[in-house]
């Protein structure tokens, strides 16, 4: 089984469209959106639920008042500042500023002070037309959004194992944080759907670097290369000095925005459409050499 | 005390770093110089790009505190290991080893409390940049760089925070893309919030997550529909129903966007999409006024 993370650097350059073409071109692959903060595959491939998971996400603490006896020590060792005297006297902790750490808990002289994991996250596997997909729903303003990326991959691999798929297939969030870096550890490629735009490039190149320490095989799709053709030629001889593979390059097209707002990949939408025929393209691209081996 | 607005959206690519350049220019030309733009979005800072007269005034490193263990003192009693809610220690008692991973550790102190054998010591890790640009006002823009590899881009937005001009009238928060720990940092000192959002299922989905998210915060927000006319019209039908205010709506311009791919946001505005910035100007002025 080979697993492939979509990636971004910069977002809305279209991951999620290119995926759920992808996915509408697959066979015995297993989805996964790893896009946990805002994640949007769900609206084209609309899972039908068969399991629904609880996921822990981080501790939150809370003090006592009945037992609190305000000497403060919390407060001046709580590195995150997330300790406040209320106006009406008391401690309190801020629930949006702790982070989990369970330092305060730990060194409260009279144990005042406990911690819960929070409830909020959930993680699903369900049915598409497509095949099996691993999704989750995240609580407003979670800590952790790197841990609920490990665990939706982690069950996604042993799905894709149990049904001996050929291809997990991840749509990951935009950045180079701690999800980026959660969605990409471990994984057998990484395609960078990036776009000609200074911002698009900055941010690609940015992700490159950091897919490179991982050493993942890489490879590119230039979306909406004719928003700016100079930019797209800087970006196919960089990708050339990089050894980085471009599978191809999608012109912009309101056909993407109209596919999705109809709930299909643009595969569907308009499957005799010269972008499906380049998507198609490169989904061989990444797949064709794989299949050879086997 | 200067007057803080913070750009968000939920889903990336919307418009934030359009949107925030864009008011920034205006409010600048238009009502106050003394405004300040601070670019939040530390895993992929792009604001710079569009201000080519902007002079680099001043670097500095952000580290984080990591400890490191003196093997010579550790007695390998795993205390440690157990006080670390992030996992970034091991310990192997059996062949005396212990070491800290410093791109989990989140700073926090738990395992200096935890080591009753002062094994324990801190050390200053970088994890990135803060950059001050002038344009000719000593206040201008504020940017934070992650460093690649590090997962600390919330340590860094409190830097950019703490670093931001008081002396300012204006501080408008670039912020990162989602819906997690970063963003609730970035906005947590906002006094008005801008949405950011594209009429599109995917931007309308994102946006109801980013609205609960204001919500639990209690910030005052409103929203601003980029790439007008792409799309369906749902999110006018959300933003009607929930009756949150529409800030402005800025017209999908095929040209335009040619013109912000290559960094030139800022001239040639069209004149459309000039007029519903200064209408957010103005309203932010009455807000601010009023608040």
């Amino acid at each position: 089984m080979i697993e492939i993370t979509i990636l971004s650097g910069k977002g809305g350059t279209g991951k999620t469209g290119i995926t759920a073409a992808f996915a509408s071109l697959a066979k015995n692959t297993v989805f996964a959106d790893i896009d946990v903060d805002a994640p949007d595959l769900h609206l084209i491939l609309k899972p039908e639920i068969k399991e629904e998971n609880q996921f822990l996400g981080a501790r939150i603490a809370t003090i006592n008042r009945q037992v609190c006896t305000n000497c403060g020590l919390c407060k001046k060792e709580c590195r995150f500042d997330a300790i406040h005297y209320r106006a009406e006297g008391g401690l309190e902790i801020n629930p949006f500023e702790c982070e989990g750490c369970r330092l305060c808990e730990r060194i409260c002289p009279v144990q005042a002070i406990s911690s819960e994991h929070s409830t909020n996250n959930h993680w699903y596997v369900s049915n598409t037309r497509f095949g099996t997909m691993l999704h989750a729903k995240m609580g407003p303003g979670e800590e952790n959004s790197g841990k609920l990326v490990t665990t939706v991959r982690k069950n996604a691999k042993e799905k894709a194992r149990e049904q001996n798929a050929d291809f997990l297939l991840n749509d990951g969030p935009p950045g180079v944080g701690c999800s980026a870096i959660a969605s990409l550890t471990g994984v057998d490629k990484v395609i960078l759907v990036t776009e000609p735009s200074k911002s698009g490039f900055h941010d690609a190149v940015r992700l490159i670097e950091l897919v490179q320490k991982f050493n993942i095989a890489l490879y590119a799709v230039i979306n909406k290369c004719d928003i700016n053709s100079e930019i797209t030629k800087q970006m196919e001889s960089f990708f050339l000095t990089q050894g980085i593979q471009l599978l191809g390059k999608i012109p912009f097209d309101e056909d993407m925005v109209n596919a999705i707002v109809n709930q299909k990949s643009i595969i569907e939408y308009r499957p005799d459409s010269e972008i499906a025929g380049k998507i198609e393209e490169m989904w061989n691209k990444v797949t064709e050499p794989i299949k050879e081996l086997k | 005390m200067s007057y803080k607005i913070a750009v968000c959206s939920g889903k990336g690519g919307t418009g934030k770093t359009t949107v925030a350049v864009n008011l920034f220019s205006t409010i600048q030309t238009k009502w106050t110089k003394n405004v300040q733009l601070i670019d939040c979005d530390v895993e992929e800072p792009n604001d710079l790009l569009f201000f080519k007269d902007a002079k680099v005034i001043n670097r500095s490193i952000v580290n984080q505190l990591v400890p490191v263990i003196d093997e010579s003192q550790c007695t390998f009693c795993r205390k440690c290991e157990e006080y670390c809610e992030f996992n970034a220690i091991s310990i192997i008692p059996s062949v005396k080893y212990a070491s800290v991973d410093p791109n989990m550790c989140h700073s926090c102190g738990a395992c200096l409390h935890a080591c009753r054998f002062g094994a324990i010591q801190e050390q200053q890790h970088p994890i990135g940049e803060l950059t001050n640009y002038s344009r000719g006002n000593q206040t201008d823009i504020l940017e934070g760089s992650l460093k690649i590899g590090s997962p600390m881009q919330t340590k860094i937005i409190k830097e950019l925070k703490v670093n931001a001009s008081d002396e300012s009238d204006i501080l408008i928060y670039d912020a990162p893309p989602g819906t997690s720990c970063p963003v609730v940092e970035t906005v947590s000192v906002a006094d008005f919030v801008i949405l950011v959002t594209e009429p599109t299922p995917f931007g309308l989905y994102d946006l109801r997550l980013t609205v609960s998210l204001m919500k639990e915060m209690r910030k005052d927000f409103g929203i601003v529909v980029n790439k007008a006319g792409l799309g369906d019209r749902e999110v006018y039908a959300y933003i009607k129903e929930e009756d949150i205010e529409l800030l402005a709506e800025i017209p999908f311009n095929r040209e335009y966007a040619g013109q912000y791919a290559q960094g030139k946001l800022l001239s040639d505005i069209p004149p459309l999409i000039e007029q519903e910035y200064l209408k957010l100007a103005i309203y932010l002025k009455n807000r601010m006024h009023h608040d």
